[in-house]
């Protein structure tokens, strides 16, 4: 019931509207990931590969069209960017030499840029993981998950295994640290931004 | 004193949408010598080309400037107006702001002036442009053929019965091509061996048609009605005259395990071997690389076995001259590799295959007797998956344009897989179906709904097997899910490309191919089986992917040009050939060296007493192609070019230089 | 005797140690000199190029830039995939490369005329099977390996030009080369849900038991890996597999582990005893130990 009500609240959304500005946002997503979006024929060699279409909301495939439609809201709210891993089979094998994965790269910035985190876990985690970087130079494993825990809420993921990795030396105490430089190049990347 | 009159047309849009062509005509009617200067919408309609044929009248012109498409396009056509008009057509001649002008750029007021350069230049050529008249040439009227499958057959077969001989050259054993490996043909299921093989036997009988199998065109000479070719003609190691294809010979051949070439790997075949039963002429041939003799020596079975010693171990190649008029090309095609895509199993899998092979499987006299066993284990299929555009549609290989017939082959392939095991299933992945053709989407829509085809839209992402099934992983992007399919076989709609050796061919006949590979037409809509090669024609898939209906038409259409060709006492060929002026020629002979048409002769002039003076050049005006090499390579300038002379091509540039 | 600079990854501190530590005896053993790079930093691995492709590219010219040499090793797929990535895309993308160095204010670094190698390439091509079956002391005779490449490694080939996509062979030939027995399977470059397995680890599960179900399939003893995130994917969540009644008790193995058995090298030095899937009682059946 609580599903039907939260679709009939979208009714403003259906049907896609189409103006003279619907390429401006496809225009912008090919502008910046310097892929041919406008390329896909829909032949859906991404999402037949993809290893995770299974738990997306909006399959590959149609992400694209829905780029080629400038959908930004319902391409940049979509969980599926962020369930995206990265795995490279769709730009391996798409006909049309289209860099899929690179546009979910791109999709993503744009999703970040604008405040949207349709996948709270993706995002927390990316969050705790680059964190990491600039702190220690270096990812730490054990703060990572940590913190990912922490801020996530799932308090107690994978806790069960902390003992076991303890005892095979996997859980180092203190972090190694890298260059610590990257400060500067975060600090150098938020500039950018301002 | 020069009149010229210069035409400019906007082409409809074409033109007049980049270029202002009334500050062409302004500025132009300003340039000495141009006496009258007019655009018009479109000059090569009627009213266009009566305005030249007015002006030409009335205003006593003496050169025509006509600045609108290429020459390629209408050169003809104006000339002929100017003809008309009682102008000799050479002084006219075209200025091209279209191709090289308004088509390729954007800026309208550079693109403009660019526009005026080239009709100025072309005025200042024509105003030096003499009156010629065309060479005759006479033409020898016999006709080759390249290439025995069905474009060929039809083309040969039209020809002979419009009187005419044709010597018809396959390089395989026999001719038939891949038609004669089809199963049925769509969209009406007939017998594909029904109704080539009484064709193939015509042309066997016909008087008017010599056919050379196991033959290979070497060299072509010449030009357009007086070509020179050389065939070679491979040994078969069979005495054509005496054998009667009785098939002793083959029945007693030790080595049976060789993948047929015909049954496309799927079947097995002697060392002296006949490709099929049907197979025109019915002569075995031996294929030296498998053969005991010609491998380790001995053996010899084969010649012991032949009631008619027909067997001849120590026959050679034979070449041979012919002289023909007029060629045809019908070298066909071939399929792309099916092991091109690794997430396809890159050629692991013994049951994925492509159509043509899938044709064999459906053949009563294929490898299996018609039914459907997978190559791996004989096991009778149950559940097939077809794949359409498996390298077609796909710029990541390479291959952009569809292939054209696929769609229906595949609509067929399930219609003849349900014939043939009722309680199978037969999937279809595609990405659109094209079905445009004289009963083709009906035909399609019977594989689905008559035949319960599963039509699923969108491409395969994966084969693998498992558990003795090849999973197929694909989408149907219709239902938005990814699909999985447990198939026993699966079979590629692979990509239709050029015939191997097609290039090298067209390279020795100086006719172009196209980007993919494809023999080039000479227009894509207005000639569409002329090659730029006068006296060369295009049959069939050579040119570009079509079914058989297609090819057969494109066939006879050949073979009409070649008739209506043959129909004339002497063809006529451009006067603009090279000339030898014989009072400077040294009589060096760089001209012969460079002239790619062995066009260049030697020439004796001798006096009143018949005493030899000197040698000089002479240009062979059948030969000449006026491609101008000689021009260039004579050191003191006793060759010219007529209709391009040094001294128009200085005003032309001169013309440039001086803007 | 070659040298390389190395790039041991973040995790080779931690969760893959033991990929670090038989990396480092098997290179000794085969006098490839390893240097490890001073102060080296993470590479960003996906979160960075997730969402902020110049910290991506900026990260690993950092490490570039600390590089001693221009010739680079790392074990870890991942890693190599994003400095061939950032290589590749610097290389045909001149005004991004001079954005980089404003961002990273390199001390040394000019050109982008680096090789970076994954460890395979190192010991297969550079090194070579042939002068490796020559120092094989102890084959690995009657092992049962599944070669798993994973997605990073060869993926995209355009720009990693590693091996086949879909039916690699680099890790399948080095195993024959020290008499191990590479399984035909078909999982080989199946994704194993890398990161997920913190956001999302039932992505991973998923992912995992069909790739440990094939190497299963495929009658595999243990199954070798490249890379340390799909070591620990496919290593760690059998325990997680296994309360769903998924028992799968195969071995992962680092490649390096098993070649380094090959060489002689003690098991300790191999850090055989860390990996959660005891692979002793396999390799004792085996008569690999």
């Amino acid at each position: 019931m609580k599903q039907l009500a939260e679709q009939i609240a979208r009714t403003d959304e259906v049907p896609i509207l189409l103006t003279e500005e619907a390429q401006k946002f496809t225009q912008e997503v090919i502008g910046r990931s310097g892929e041919r979006v406008d390329w896909c024929y829909q032949c859906g060699k991404c999402t037949a590969g993809c290893p995770v279409t299974f738990a997306m909301d909006i399959e590959p495939s149609r992400v694209m069209r829905l780029v080629q439609l400038g959908q930004e809201e319902r391409v940049l709210r979509s969980k599926a960017i962020w369930l995206c891993v990265g795995c490279q089979t769709c730009t391996t094998r798409c006909p049309q030499e289209i860099d899929i994965a690179k546009v979910m790269d791109t999709l993503r910035e744009m999703a970040t840029e604008k405040g949207y985190a349709a996948d709270r876990e993706v995002v927390t985690f990316f969050k705790s993981f680059l964190d990491n970087i600039r702190k220690y130079g270096r990812t730490f494993e054990p703060m990572l998950v940590f913190q990912y825990n922490l801020k996530s809420g799932h308090l107690f993921q994978d806790a069960d295994k902390a003992p076991l990795l303890l005892s095979k030396g996997k859980l180092p105490m203190r972090p190694s640290k890298g260059s610590m430089s990257v400060q500067r190049i975060f600090d150098a990347l938020e500039g950018n931004k301002r | 004193m020069a009149r010229i009159g210069v035409f400019i047309c906007h082409c409809g849009e074409n033109i007049a949408r980049t270029v202002d062509v009334a500050k062409v005509r302004d500025a132009i009617a300003k340039h000495p010598g141009v006496v009258h200067a007019i655009d018009y919408r479109y000059m090569c309609s009627a009213p266009g080309q009566e305005l030249i044929r007015e002006a030409i009248k009335e205003k006593g012109l003496t050169g025509v400037v006509v600045a609108a498409c290429s020459p390629h396009m209408h050169e003809k056509t104006f000339r002929n107006a100017c003809t008309v008009a009682g102008l000799n057509p050479y002084l006219c001649e075209m200025a091209n702001i279209r191709e090289h002008c308004s088509w390729v750029h954007s800026d309208r007021e550079k693109a403009t002036e660019k526009a005026i350069e080239l009709v100025r230049f072309l005025v200042e050529k024509v105003k030096r442009n003499r009156p010629l008249t065309p060479v005759k040439v006479p033409i020898t009227k016999r006709a080759l053929v390249i290439g025995g499958g069905i474009a060929g057959i039809q083309a040969a077969l039209d020809i002979a019965d419009g009187g005419y001989e044709v010597i018809l050259v396959e390089r395989q054993p026999s001719i038939g091509g891949h038609m004669a490996q089809l199963s049925e043909t769509f969209p009406t299921l007939d017998c594909s061996q029904c109704i080539l093989t009484p064709k193939m036997v015509e042309v066997r009988q016909h008087p008017n048609i010599r056919l050379l199998t196991y033959s290979e065109v070497e060299d072509v000479k010449g030009y357009v009605g007086n070509f020179e070719v050389t065939i070679r003609k491979k040994a078969r190691y069979v005495n054509e005259e005496v054998c009667t294809g009785c098939g002793a010979c083959i029945q007693r051949c030790p080595q049976k395990r060789i993948p047929a070439e015909f049954e496309r790997g799927l079947g097995r075949r002697t060392a002296i071997y006949i490709p099929f039963p049907q197979a025109v002429p019915n002569i075995p041939v031996i294929d030296r690389e498998h053969c005991a003799y010609f491998r380790r020596g001995g053996c010899r079975l084969c010649e012991k076995e032949c009631p008619r010693n027909a067997i001849d171990f120590n026959q050679q190649d034979q070449l041979i001259t012919e002289k023909v008029g007029a060629i045809i090309l019908a070298t066909g095609y071939d399929l792309i590799p099916s092991d091109l895509y690794s997430e396809y199993g890159g050629g692991r899998y013994k049951d994925v295959i492509d159509g043509l092979q899938f044709e064999r499987l459906l053949s009563a006299s294929g490898p299996t007797n018609g039914e459907i066993l997978r190559p791996s284990d004989n096991k009778e299929v149950k559940s097939v998956v077809f794949i359409s555009c498996v390298g077609s549609r796909d710029r990541s290989k390479g291959i952009p344009y569809c292939s054209k017939i696929c769609c229906m082959y595949v609509a067929k392939h399930a219609i003849l897989f349900k014939h043939k095991v009722h309680d199978g299933q037969a999937f279809v992945f595609y990405m659109d179906v094209r079905a445009a053709g004289k009963g083709y989407e009906e035909f399609v829509r019977r594989a689905i709904e008559e035949e319960g085809a599963v039509y699923l839209r969108g491409r395969v992402s994966k084969i693998y097997q498992q558990d003795g099934k090849l999973i197929v992983r694909g989408v149907d992007t219709l239902s938005g899910m990814p699909v999985e399919i447990p198939a026993d076989l699966v079979v590629l709609a692979t990509a239709i490309k050029a015939s191997d050796g097609v290039t090298e061919l067209a390279q020795k006949l100086g006719v172009p191919v196209d980007e993919h590979g494809f023999l080039a037409e000479a227009h894509p809509k207005l000639r569409p089986v002329e090659t730029q090669v006068a006296g060369v024609f295009l049959a069939g898939t050579c040119q570009a992917p079509r079914d058989i209906p297609d090819t057969v038409a494109q066939a006879s259409g050949a073979a009409s040009k070649v008739l209506a060709m043959f129909s004339q006492e002497a063809i006529e060929r451009e006067p603009t050939i090279a000339k030898v002026n014989e009072q400077t020629c040294v009589g060096c002979f760089e001209c012969q060296r460079v002239c790619p048409y062995r066009a260049i002769e030697r020439k004796e002039i001798r006096d009143r007493q018949g005493n030899l003076v000197k040698v000089v050049a002479y240009v062979n005006p059948g030969m000449c192609a006026g491609c101008g090499a000689c021009t260039v390579a004579c050191r003191n300038h006793s060759v010219d070019l007529e209709g391009f002379a040094e001294e128009q091509m200085f005003a032309e540039i001169s013309a440039i230089v001086a803007a | 005797m070659t040298a390389y600079a190395y790039f041991p990854g973040c995790s080779a501190h931690g969760t893959a140690k033991e990929y670090d530590q038989s990396t480092r005896s098997v290179c000794a053993r085969l006098e490839i000199e390893l240097n490890e790079i001073p102060e080296w930093v993470c590479c960003g691995a996906s979160p960075a190029h997730a969402v902020n492709h110049l910290l991506s590219f900026s990260l690993v010219a950092k490490n570039l830039d600390l590089s001693p040499t221009n010739q680079i090793v790392t074990g870890c797929a991942a890693c190599f995939n994003r400095f061939k990535t950032t290589l590749y895309t610097l290389q045909h993308d001149r005004p991004l490369w001079e954005r980089i160095r404003q961002i990273v204010q390199p001390t040394k670094l000019n050109g982008s005329d680096f090789r970076i190698a994954h460890l395979l390439e190192v010991i297969c091509d550079d090194f070579g099977l042939d002068n490796l079956k020559e120092r094989v002391v102890k084959p690995i005779n009657g092992l049962k390996v599944a070669c798993y490449y994973g997605c990073l490694l060869v993926r995209p080939p355009r720009i990693m030009a590693f091996d086949d996509p879909d039916n690699p062979t680099k890790m399948d030939e080095l195993m024959k080369a020290i008499g191990a027995e590479p399984v035909e399977w078909e999982f080989k470059t199946e994704c194993c849900g890398a990161f997920h397995a913190i956001p999302h680890p039932e992505i991973v599960l998923a992912l995992t038991s069909k790739i440990l179900q094939a190497a299963k399939d495929a009658n595999a003893d243990v199954i070798s890996v490249a890379c340390p995130m799909c070591q620990i994917n496919l290593d760690l969540r059998q325990l997680d597999l296994k309360k769903q009644g998924k028992n799968f008790d195969i071995p992962v193995l680092y490649f390096t582990q098993i070649l380094g058995l090959a060489l002689g090298i003690a098991e300790n030095e191999l850090g055989l005893d860390r990996l959660i899937i005891d692979p002793l009682p396999k390799l004792k059946e085996r008569q690999v130990v």
